[in-house]
């Protein structure tokens, strides 16, 4: 029986196909990195689920608290000023200044998670603090705000999330690590914490929350990072 | 995949949590070496790793899919009722403990036993891949393997197998040259 495509017809059609893509390497590399980029973004927002929580893993799991990394960019360790406020805006009914008092009266959360950095690393600690969508809906969010825009006092470290995982119930501004107030070195007042992105998403010393239709980019992201980073 | 994973892996080149690395590794913080690596940085090396990616998981499928569709799996796949003694035996032949190969048909039981381990470190490397990509929206895959830290121990190791899978391969070829021939055109149909 004459079969249409042989072994050999395959391997050949191959190395002709390889020989012509290599002609134009880099831009088509480029091109076919950022059309993988696109879809993978479609996989990782399909996988994402809004009522998914992590798993919280036992208190005997937890990473000493000198072994959990901390990371910051600006060239010494950035501390509040004293009339710190959180600025949230964009989309919103009723926008607002808040003091971490007003902040710390809201309905409290904690969950206890692991971390996943980019670098491949995992720690796990506990957190506390507001859950966004509780803030979202004491400022009114618009249902046509489809990102987040979070903003610091770090040398203009920031970030934007798609709304679903801004509103996971995991998702919190975060004003305690385990069971006591955040530290310096972990973002205090407040930081944006949560299981269901990368590290480098959840952003520390936040001055300012903005609900937008659009999306601003990000500090690791502006530099080439994967912009969605689920976990 | 491997260039680019090994780049990924010299982000943090140790295994285990933090606070917690694995007495048992013995390259802790010891970054693989350049030649070795692909994608240029931590986000280069991601972009291309979760990229190829999906073509690995393609070409495994259609691999599969044909393995078991045309039946050709009997001929391949390592069956320890059929194929124990003579790969013993065939492994004997190589150590030269035996003078003559035991007989065969297409292929012989070591030949067998090692190509299936090879899918096996494939399917493997998959899911301890996709453990590690989604620890949280795909934990159960995470959790099946004893967590995240050992998920990417795991990941890391089938690489090691298929790696020295490879170079087997291609020594053995090396030493009988004449079976490139057979390999890329399928050999006679018996």
């Amino acid at each position: 029986m004459a079969r249409l495509i042989t072994r050999r017809k395959l391997l050949l059609g191959l190395a002709a196909s390889t020989a012509l893509a290599g002609c134009d390497g880099g831009s088509a590399a480029k091109a076919f990195l950022a059309g993988m980029g696109r879809w993978n973004e479609r996989v990782d927002r399909l996988l994402f689920s809004e009522n998914r929580l992590a798993p919280e893993p036992p208190v005997s799991e937890l990473t000493p608290e000198t072994a959990f990394p901390s990371y910051f960019i600006s060239d010494s360790m950035p501390f509040a000023p004293d009339n710190w406020t959180l600025k949230v805006g964009g989309m919103v009914a009723r926008p607002a200044i808040l003091s971490l008092e007003q902040i710390k009266r809201m309905p409290q959360t904690g969950m206890r998670i692991r971390h996943h950095c980019v670098e491949g690393w995992s720690a796990v600690a506990a957190w506390h603090g507001l859950q966004l969508r509780e803030l979202a809906r004491m400022v009114g969010a618009s249902r046509d705000a489809q990102y987040v825009e979070f903003r610091s006092f770090d040398k203009g470290y920031y970030s934007t999330w798609d709304i679903e995982s801004s509103l996971h119930p995991q998702t919190l501004l975060a004003y305690g690590m385990n069971g006591r107030p955040l530290y310096p070195d972990h973002g205090a007042p407040i930081r944006l914490y949560s299981p269901v992105k990368l590290g480098y998403k959840c952003v520390k010393y936040l001055t300012e929350v903005n609900f937008l239709p659009t999306r601003t980019g990000g500090y690791w992201e502006d530099l080439g990072y994967d912009w969605y980073a689920g976990v | 995949m491997a260039g680019s994973g090994l780049q990924i892996l010299a982000a943090y080149p140790a295994l285990g949590p933090r606070g917690g690395l694995y007495s048992w590794y013995p390259f802790q913080n010891d970054a693989p070496p350049s030649w070795l690596r692909f994608g240029g940085w931590l986000a280069g090396a991601r972009h291309w790793h979760f990229a190829i990616a999906w073509f690995l998981i393609l070409n495994g499928l259609i691999y599969l899919i044909y393995m078991i569709a045309s039946g050709e799996w009997r001929r391949r796949v390592f069956i320890p009722t059929r194929d124990t003694s003579n790969a013993i035996a065939m492994f004997a032949y190589y150590l030269r403990i035996r003078k003559t190969p035991p007989p065969e048909d297409f292929y012989n039981g070591l030949q067998r036993m090692a190509y299936t381990s090879a899918i096996l470190f494939g399917l493997v490397v998959v899911f301890s891949g996709l453990a590690i990509y989604k620890p949280v929206q795909l934990h159960w895959i995470t959790a099946a393997f004893g967590g995240y830290d050992v998920a990417r121990v795991v990941h890391l190791s089938c690489l090691v197998l298929l790696a020295l899978f490879t170079v087997m391969h291609l020594v053995l070829v090396a030493l009988h040259p004449r079976t490139i021939v057979t390999m890329v055109t399928g050999g006679q149909r018996g």
